[in-house]
């Protein structure tokens, strides 16, 4: 049934840091992105989230790169393409919307040419009906008067009319994928509440696949199907919404839950808190980056290379806490990767997966 | 009361005979050691309404009461004075503190600019005890703001807030710009704070989640006026404005199990240049009936389900009394959760 769309393997983009050293913000990334689902990659400043999202369409800034990995968009692989094919993904078979509508709208021309200039582009259409198409555009986001609205600019618009602006431009073109990076979090909440569910009725109308990247969990748990955990530029933990919310395998992600007012029983005199602040990337510690906060580190084993362990179909956590089944070469008893009391795991425990060195 | 603000008012002219009426007649009050949330959309007028408090924006018209002293009748040395008492905190930890001081002397301005703290010495072991208390080690307080993560700089600004002991801190959206595994730290701290000192906070905010676990009595604004104010368990478990209610179901659930199908309130919220006859709220709200164009609604007063007056639960709805009953509620008979096939 999951037919996968969009699939990243092991994708690690790298920034210079002077001398000779590269911060790895995103560092061994892979997943998946099925035809028509909406998968949420949830993470924190510094996370990798937008980074992720921005190689996808190989738009890292500089001097930032791309060290490794692969990003396949129905069996081909984006990374491989000549920038000239890439062209056409942009926009046309990948759409990317933003935080901040301003800065993707342009200030000196109206809303309909610029929803026109990007038909014309992806689609051929031209003139009057370029034109046309840019007001079905708008009407189809739900903009009342949308022959007016073409005819404005950006700033007559209020935030809410200018990020559904930015919606009908990327939908004008009909992807298979939209990328939505924090696309409501400038919002209001009564105003969040109508993009969220403008994208979900806009995503069962054209089958196309989103890729939503929010640190709101709320927003996640209320629109995904799927849900990927970034922290300091790795994977945490991947599971269907619903197992991610309820049994959440990952001490960052138990840590995350735990932490929001709304799981807080109304009496309740404090939040519980994770400890200390997110990393740099320039500064992520070996092995697992979350250790210096985890409650339930392990010396000498999370100092080294995180495993990937699937501990369900479709939940996949990446912890020292949950021992990977031995190889097969080294004939041991299989261990039940199960939710294994802290301290029992033995050091040397052979490690399978991890980011790949640079 | 230590604090009471009676009809305030704040408009700005734009010439041509047109005003924004950005806070159009508010009333409230704060206790000592009490924590008020004021939240509202952006626009709503709620930052507005307590930086006219502390006259860092004028007002037009009303009058606020701080510790039974007319802070709008205060000449310029009074109102210095009353300033120890009342201090502030902002949202961006990136702009309220200068780059160019050190963290010790961003927490020792106050206590120079008022000409307390003593000798330099003493001061020094302020600023130390001051970072203490905000779990910052003293060491930090010859490095710069840059050195720092938000979380820590907002501790740095919570720091500078408490250097002459304030009755009243005004949180402004004080942890919307860090991140979530940060904020539930900083939320803590000033409730700690609060706890030792008994400082009462005007806490502005737009989210919801939050003001429930840290005021004890919240209000709500919408385009310059309160349309609703109780104790906190009370407006989240009997919400008796449609706005409120509109606010309550808009915000979205971290739990995939209670996963709503919702009607959003509909547009955006009118200009305050041009403000609805009557109320407010009418030209969104589904519950509006004639009455709602013709009557601006009074901030009166709700009766509770056994017909008794509830002081504290106070509404501007001519429907206030007869909306119907509050299930915020999660709806099990409704659509179950997309659970993927495998």
């Amino acid at each position: 049934m999951a037919e996968p769309l969009l699939e990243i393997e092991n994708l690690t983009v790298a920034f210079p840091t002077g001398r000779r050293e590269m911060a790895r913000v995103v560092d061994g990334v892979s997943l998946t992105l099925n035809r028509g689902e909406t998968l949420g990659v949830v993470g924190e400043s510094g996370s990798g989230k937008s980074m992720t999202a921005l190689s996808i369409l190989r738009l890292v800034p500089e001097p930032g790169r791309i060290v490794q990995g692969t990003i396949t968009l129905e069996g081909r692989d984006l990374l491989a393409l000549p920038e000239k094919a890439m062209r056409p993904v942009r926009g046309g078979k990948i759409a990317m919307i933003f935080q901040d509508p301003m800065t993707s709208l342009n200030p000196v021309f109206t809303v309909g040419e610029q929803i026109a200039e990007a038909v014309r582009i992806h689609r051929g259409l031209r003139g009057a009906g370029a034109q046309a198409e840019a007001v079905e555009a708008l009407r189809r986001v739900h903009i009342a008067l949308p022959e007016r609205r073409a005819r404005q600019y950006p700033h007559e618009l209020s935030g809410g009319m200018r990020q559904r602006v930015m919606i009908a431009m990327a939908l004008a073109c009909r992807p298979d994928v939209l990328l939505a990076d924090e696309p409501t979090t400038a919002l209001d909440v009564t105003v969040q509440a109508q993009i969220l569910a403008l994208i979900g009725e806009l995503r069962r109308d054209t089958g196309m696949a989103v890729l939503l990247i929010t640190h709101d969990l709320g927003v996640v748990a209320e629109t995904c199907e799927r849900v990927v955990v970034l922290y300091a530029g790795q994977v945490m933990e991947q599971a269907d919404a619903t197992t991610l919310f309820s049994r959440p395998a990952h001490p960052y992600t138990q840590g995350l839950l735990a932490s929001l007012p709304e799981a807080v029983p109304e009496d309740a005199k404090r939040l519980p808190f994770i400890p200390g602040q997110p990393p740099s990337a320039a500064q992520a510690p070996t092995g697992c980056p979350f250790r210096p906060r985890c409650p339930r580190a392990m010396p000498g084993v999370c100092e080294k290379p995180l495993p990937t362990v699937t501990l369900a179909p479709g939940h996949v956590v990446r912890c020292h806490l949950y021992p990977p089944p031995p190889a097969p070469t080294n004939g041991g008893a299989r261990m039940d990767a199960g939710n294994v009391p802290s301290g029992t795991v033995p050091a040397g425990t052979p490690i399978r997966g991890g980011g790949g060195g640079l | 009361m230590l604090l009471s603000v009676e009809d305030l008012h704040v408009h700005f002219p734009l010439g041509r005979g047109q005003v924004v009426r950005a806070v159009d007649g508010v009333s409230f009050g704060i206790g000592r050691g009490e924590t008020l949330g004021l939240v509202g959309e952006s626009g709503c007028g709620k930052s507005t309404t307590g930086r006219a408090i502390l006259r860092l924006v004028p007002a037009t018209r009303g009058r606020v009461m701080f510790d039974g002293r007319d802070v709008f009748a205060l000449g310029t040395g009074e109102l210095r004075a009353l300033r120890r008492r009342m201090q502030i905190v902002f949202q961006d930890p990136f702009a309220s503190l200068s780059p160019r001081l050190s963290v010790g002397q961003i927490v020792s301005e106050p206590l120079e600019i008022h000409g307390v703290g003593g000798a330099p010495r003493e001061r020094d072991e302020k600023v130390a005890a001051l970072l203490d208390s905000v779990g910052l080690p003293r060491e930090a307080s010859r490095r710069f703001p840059h050195e720092f993560s938000g979380g820590q700089r907002q501790r740095i600004g919570i720091a500078r807030a408490l250097a002459l002991d304030p009755d009243l801190i005004l949180l402004d959206e004080p942890v919307s710009a860090l991140d979530i595994s940060v904020r539930a730290q900083v939320v803590n701290l000033l409730q700690d704070l609060q706890e030792r000192r008994g400082i009462a906070y005007l806490f502005v905010g737009h989210d919801l989640s939050l003001i429930r676990h840290v005021a004890h009595r919240v209000a709500v604004m919408y385009l310059g006026r309160i349309v609703e104010i109780a104790p906190a368990h009370a407006l989240y478990a009997d919400p008796r404005h449609p706005y409120t209610r509109s606010l309550l179901l808009a915000v979205p659930v971290p739990d995939p199990a209670r996963r709503r199908e919702r009607a959003p309130l509909e547009g955006d919220p009118p200009s305050p240049i041009d403000i609805p006859s009557g109320c407010r709220f009418r030209t969104r709200c589904p519950h509006a009936q004639e009455i709602c164009a013709r009557e601006d609604p009074p901030l009166v007063p709700v009766l509770g389900a056994d017909g008794q007056v509830r002081p504290e639960h106070l509404s501007a709805c001519h429907f206030a009394n007869s909306l119907p009953v509050w299930n915020n509620a999660t709806n099990p008979e409704g659509p179950q959760p997309a659970v993927p096939s495998r």
